[in-house]
């Protein structure tokens, strides 16, 4: 009955275009929208910088490891930003209840899933340029100071959270907008494990080998090692690189199911609870 | 030369969601150019039809052509060749009509866009509404623009759920006689489902009546008057509704 879809692998740079514009129409009609996208990453930086700013004055390793916690948080908000604006924009269209319209049309998944990775980018360059530059201003650390690394950390950061995002976004259709909350919470679930504000090491040895399942790992390791060792781990990056193209695979055959499995349950001409 | 494929051609499609069958073993084919109107009380399987006409729920069992695709299999071959309106999907509130017709028509892949939405304002009286946002429009201007979005690609085939629940009189009767002219302009097949008996009775060609995921009869609305010897649809309706359908064919 269900089978291989037909032509579901076709491109149209397009109808991906049609959904970007969708959003930008979005973002430039709503203030509190791009308002938002700024707000919580000016508070946390903030918050951390001043921490930092503290801790520094106060303990010689922290001294020699200046930025580190601006650094990390500055990377954290690429990762969990990344992923809201994913999945934001796609819980856009069940709060809209036009889901059903897009479903409908010729629109392929893949057109779907990458304008929702468009528009992640420019969400998280709304909220994280700004912020970027307050920390130079307030704090002296300039995080394009770490050049070919942070394209390497940004890289492997949006990644997976795209990855995540994708597969959120198909619990969310497949389940209806009962599962929202999760696009708000299950990054924190890899804040812990990935090791963000302290070296691997810190976790009980039984917790490590999961911590290094995890691609987000790889990067904050190779920020403190850079900012403190000022050694540029490049094999930490493949690591990392090598993971997320293993999560990225999985999130979208995950969301491809759920789709799969929305229209088996009839879940597509409903989008609420 | 192999004759045209049927706009929808359903044969024996079963649809059961858990162990609930919605839709039990229908068939019925669509001629070209007709308008068709399928009735049923709440959960008579009239959405879970329409939907898996559209691609949008997979059958359990039967099989679904539309425009000679298989669905959902094959449905990228005709999405772009049909459209669906209904007031209970609705189109994103913040952009404007302008803005919403843009992103449908790119998605549908309209050529000459920007005029087909200016021919669009005109023909459904939009014109001085297309920059304003789609939620500060009154239900009847609504309606009006989920139109224009089901027609932004001329579709052959045009689906439609209740398009004038919650309308005012003047406007339901303005918005069927904007269907009428569109079906007699585009030769569209048209497939309505409806509570409003006087609406399938104006629009439609024949009606399909369904209950409980079955169809109970399908007709010519003067055919279904003749036989259960009703002045209305809606009397029609009553009679399918509570069962008295058969005894009255008995009795006669």
């Amino acid at each position: 009955m269900s089978g291989r879809t037909e032509g579901a692998f076709a491109y149209s740079p397009r109808r991906a275009g049609a959904m970007m514009l969708r959003y930008w129409y979005l973002l430039r009609s709503s203030w509190p929208r791009l308002a938002d996208l700024i707000y919580w990453p000016t508070v946390q930086m903030i918050t951390w910088g001043f921490l930092q700013y503290y801790i520094m004055q106060n303990a010689g390793f922290f001294a020699r490891a200046g930025g580190t916690f601006i650094g990390a948080v500055l990377l954290w908000d690429i990762l969990f930003r990344g992923q809201l604006g994913f999945s934001i924009s796609f819980m856009e269209e069940m709060w809209a209840r036009n889901i059903g319209n897009l479903m409908m049309s010729p629109l392929r998944p893949f057109e779907f899933i990458s304008a929702l990775m468009v528009m992640s980018v420019v969400r998280l360059s709304i909220g994280l340029v700004p912020v970027t530059i307050l920390a130079v201003a307030f704090f002296g650390f300039n995080l394009y100071g770490l050049g070919f690394a942070l394209v390497a950390f940004f890289i492997n950061l949006m990644l997976t959270s795209w990855a995540v995002g994708i597969f959120v976004s198909g619990l969310v259709l497949r389940n209806g907008l009962g599962a929202e909350n999760l696009a708000w919470s299950i990054m924190f679930l890899f804040m812990p494990l990935t090791c963000v504000y302290y070296p691997v090491t810190t976790l009980p040895a039984w917790l490590q080998p999961v911590s290094w399942l995890l691609p987000p790992t790889y990067v904050f390791e190779g920020m403190r090692a850079l900012l403190i060792d000022k050694v540029f781990r490049g094999d930490l990056m493949l690591h990392a690189l090598a993971l997320n193209a293993v999560f990225f695979a999985a999130g979208v055959v995950a969301f491809l199911k759920l789709l799969q499995s929305a229209r088996r349950h009839g879940a597509l001409m409903q989008s609420g609870e | 030369m192999p004759a045209a494929a049927p706009p929808i051609a359903i044969e024996r499609l079963v649809k059961i969601y858990k162990t609930i069958p919605a839709v039990d073993g229908i068939s019925f084919t669509l001629a070209p150019g007709s308008v068709t109107g399928l009735l049923g009380g709440n959960g008579a399987g009239k959405t879970t039809t329409i939907a898996t006409i559209l691609g949008l729920t997979i059958p359990t069992s039967g099989r679904v052509t539309v425009l000679g695709a298989e669905m959902p299999r094959q449905r990228y071959r005709v999405l772009h060749r049909m459209n669906f309106e209904s007031p209970y999907v609705a189109m994103p509130m913040r952009l404007t009509i302008r803005q919403n017709l843009t992103v449908f028509g790119m998605l549908y892949g309209v050529p000459d866009l920007a005029r087909r939405i200016v021919e669009l304002g005109e023909q459904l009286d939009l014109t001085d509404l297309l920059d304003r946002p789609t939620g500060k429009l009154s239900d009847g201007q609504k309606t009006r623009v989920a139109l224009a979005k089901s027609l932004i690609n001329s579709p052959e085939l045009l689906l439609l759920d209740e398009p004038t629940a919650s309308l005012d009189p003047d406007t339901a009767d303005w918005v069927r006689g904007r269907l009428e002219s569109y079906r007699r302009e585009r030769n569209a097949t048209v497939l309505i489902a409806s509570h409003n008996m006087a609406e399938v009775e104006r629009l439609c060609d024949r009606v399909i009546i369904m209950k409980r995921g079955r169809i109970e009869d399908d007709d010519t609305p003067a055919k279904l008057l003749a036989r259960y010897g009703r002045y209305t649809l809606e009397e029609v309706f009553l009679d399918v509704a509570r069962g008295r359908g058969i005894e009255r064919e008995a009795a006669q």
